[in-house]
């Protein structure tokens, strides 16, 4: 791993956001491209699962894979691996396509099963020449799950390790140097303050140092609970919450007070859990990793609106 | 086709698993699956009885110390009776657990396969063998419903719990043995191997191989055909086991088990979901709902309650304690505590409501307080699920 000092998050020019499933994985890679363009940044957001979660976070249709401006400075692309080879096919290898090319894909589909690999080439080939041809300041890949993305990201070391030569060794040649380049290539993992989501972002840290060439850049962790109480408040919440003070309480709010202050307990046992678990990835990462940390959004539905509060919140923790 | 006089449905999980060989608990990621088939695992070892085996392809070393194992490996162990007793529980028959290794499973298949030992050894030293068995996920979610039919097919256990792997799509794996028979009986496939087998390519196909030689390269491509030969040995036996996995799955016997949380991406992945069982004709039996928000958190009454403490804290805090300003920030803290979980809760239920398509068992599991980290854990929590 390099020791050069880390770029800024938003300085970098191609930014993989990795997590496992249901962290806030989308929401964090649509933040972050939000705050970029609001740092004035032309960025391009792929997503690769294509649910259209990235673009319902702007409240913008579903992009396919022609990028399409979703919000100013922000475009969104969908990735399709047949789209992906005909262009791949068209301008990295010049050969021209013409007419259907269903065929060929389908033959093309056959050999990326066989050889592993290559599949994921086409899609982070797709990322990597985007960043070389300079169309975006920044693309942010909403990447897949923790799970696969050390699969996908070491893919071209392993198709370099299969294939000897031919045109598409001479093509991982130059991804490989683009996702080396800590300057350009940055991974960022969110996860939440969970038992699980921990234990798995420390793994993939683990995992992304010793079998791919990116580097990681920042842990974001996700749906953070304020603190409610200091420990002079949690001494008089403990006197609240006996039965005679309860019932005076009652009695003078007009109704039971019970759920309510059972809701606080529930609230400070949550967060005391939880910062538990916030410790353990501090203190499981390697020194100088930044966390950033977004606080739990207590709000109806996710929209445009929570995309501009988690870019502000970004923004803020990376001192923006 | 007719389908058969449906069994009457189950009302409850207990039900469900006493009328069920194997279920699989699927779902999208991050909601507590491998837990929760764990914790149904045990639960009904101490509550039926008989052999019962958990299946999972997490390889959380919690999952372990909780059943109290040094380690899980692809050999099924038994987990011992003072595991049961340490929780105060005495099971009425065993709890097995076993954990998928891919690249393991895959050898073991090739193994069984492989028509003579030489052909078995080329495979198992063919580098786009080793490739697609270690590295790649696809052959994961093969792999995973492959060991599933052989520990089914060995009878040795009344129940099978399994926990899918996480996909990418959470079907992947339905559609595994599909795709891997497809993949073997293809005409491509053939088409691929011929021109390293005789100097005869015909003109349609030559283009293909001009474009796929100046992309990957000859040895690239004599690799895959070498890949592919070997493998020709064994595709009868492929294709015939996939169908036979299909089949299983399909199988009344099995049923599968939804798992999610409330929160909005996992609940539309976990509709999906229900939606291809269904549409698959495999049966949903239940759906799973963890870390659910207290139902209290709902109430219209209390939310109007909280709003007016907010409101009068200074006013309700006064004598209460020795420390009137304190008690008032204390409750205005409660209050809006409550009113924002109460948003969270409120998000909950209707997305709770807009699950379709309600399997016939619908278990909501409240948030823990603390994480499940042993049998005592798991068994409060199977306790919840099962009736």
């Amino acid at each position: 791993m390099s020791t050069a000092p880390a770029p800024d998050l938003l300085d970098l020019r191609l930014l993989f956001v990795t997590g496992k499933g249901g962290v806030g994985k989308t929401t964090v890679a649509a933040g972050l491209a939000q705050l970029a363009a609001e740092h004035g940044k032309r960025v391009l957001v792929c997503e690769v699962d294509a649910k259209g979660d990235v673009t319902s976070l702007f409240e913008a249709p579903p992009t396919d894979f022609t990028p399409r401006e979703i919000a100013p400075g922000v475009w969104s692309m969908s990735m399709d691996t047949e789209a992906s080879l005909r262009e791949y096919l068209k301008l990295q290898l010049r050969i021209p396509v013409v007419g259907r090319i269903g065929p060929l894909a389908k033959a093309f589909d056959f050999v990326a099963t066989a050889a592993p690999g290559v599949r994921e080439i086409l899609t982070v080939g797709k990322f990597c020449w985007e960043v070389k041809e300079r169309h975006y300041d920044l693309v942010v890949v909403d990447a897949p799950a923790s799970g696969h993305i050390v699969g996908q990201l070491a893919a071209p070391q392993a198709i370099n390790d299969l294939v000897k030569v031919g045109l598409i060794r001479n093509q991982t040649d130059w991804m490989l140097e683009i996702l080396s380049d800590p300057r350009q290539t940055g991974l960022v993992a969110v996860c939440t303050p969970e038992e699980m989501p921990v234990s798995e972002t420390l793994e993939l840290e683990k995992r992304v140092r010793e079998e791919t060439t990116v580097r990681m850049s920042a842990v974001v962790v996700n749906r953070v609970l304020p603190e409610l109480f200091g420990q002079r408040e949690e001494e008089i919440f403990e006197e609240l919450r006996a039965p005679e003070t309860e019932d005076v309480l009652s009695e003078r709010a007009g109704g039971s007070v019970a759920p309510v202050l059972e809701a606080a307990r529930l609230a400070v046992t949550m967060r005391r859990t939880r910062s538990a678990h916030l410790q353990r990835l501090q203190a499981g990462l390697p020194e100088g990793m930044p966390v950033l940390l977004l606080p739990y959004l207590f709000v109806r539905s996710f929209g445009v609106r929570t995309t501009r509060q988690v870019a502000h919140a970004l923004g803020e923790e990376l001192g923006l | 086709m007719t389908s058969p006089t449906p069994a009457p449905a189950a009302k409850t999980v207990r039900q469900l698993l006493a009328a069920k060989d194997i279920v699989i608990a699927c779902g999208p990621g991050g909601v507590g699956k491998t837990t929760t088939a764990a914790a149904l695992a045990a639960t009904s070892v101490v509550e039926q009885g008989g052999r019962v085996l958990v299946l999972t392809v997490d390889p959380a070393r919690r999952l372990a110390d909780a059943l109290g194992l040094k380690g899980i490996g692809n050999d099924e162990v038994r987990i011992p009776d003072e595991v049961f007793a340490a929780a105060e529980a005495r099971p009425r028959g065993e709890l097995w657990a076993a954990m998928l290794d891919t690249k393991q499973s895959w050898d073991d298949l090739i193994r069984r396969h492989a028509p003579d030992a030489e052909t078995r050894e080329q495979i198992l030293a063919n580098p786009l063998y080793q490739n697609i068995s270690g590295r790649f996920v696809q052959s994961h979610d093969y792999i995973a419903m492959e060991r599933l039919y052989e520990i089914h097919s060995e009878g040795k256990y009344d129940l099978i719990v399994v926990d899918t792997p996480p996909t990418r799509n959470a079907l992947d794996f339905l559609d595994a043995p599909q795709r891997m028979a497809d993949f073997f009986s293809s005409r491509l496939l053939r088409w691929l191997i011929v021109p390293y087998r005789s100097r005869l390519v015909n003109m349609a196909s030559r283009p293909f191989y001009q474009v796929a030689d100046r992309i990957l390269g000859t040895q690239f491509l004599a690799d895959i055909s070498e890949f592919f030969i070997l493998f020709q040995s064994m595709y009868a036996g492929f294709v015939e086991r996939a169908d036979a996995v299909t089949r299983l799955l399909s199988d009344r016997r099995t049923t599968f088990m939804v798992v999610s949380t409330l929160e909005a991406t996992p609940v539309r992945e976990a509709e999906f979901f229900s939606a291809q069982l269904t549409a698959r004709k495999l049966h949903l039996g239940a759906v799973v709902l963890n870390k659910v928000l207290p139902e209290y958190l709902r109430d219209v009454k209390t939310d109007k309650l909280a709003e007016s403490i907010a409101a009068r804290a200074v006013e309700l805090g006064d004598g209460l304690t020795d420390d009137p300003v304190v008690a008032s920030r204390v409750l205005g803290e409660v209050a809006d505590s409550f009113l924002n979980f109460s948003i969270v809760a409120r998000r909950e239920a209707e997305q709770q409501a807009e699950l379709k398509g309600a399997p016939d068992v619908l278990v909501t599991v409240p948030f823990f307080d603390a994480d499940i980290y042993d049998m005592a854990g798991l068994l409060r929590l199977g306790a919840l699920v099962w009736e």
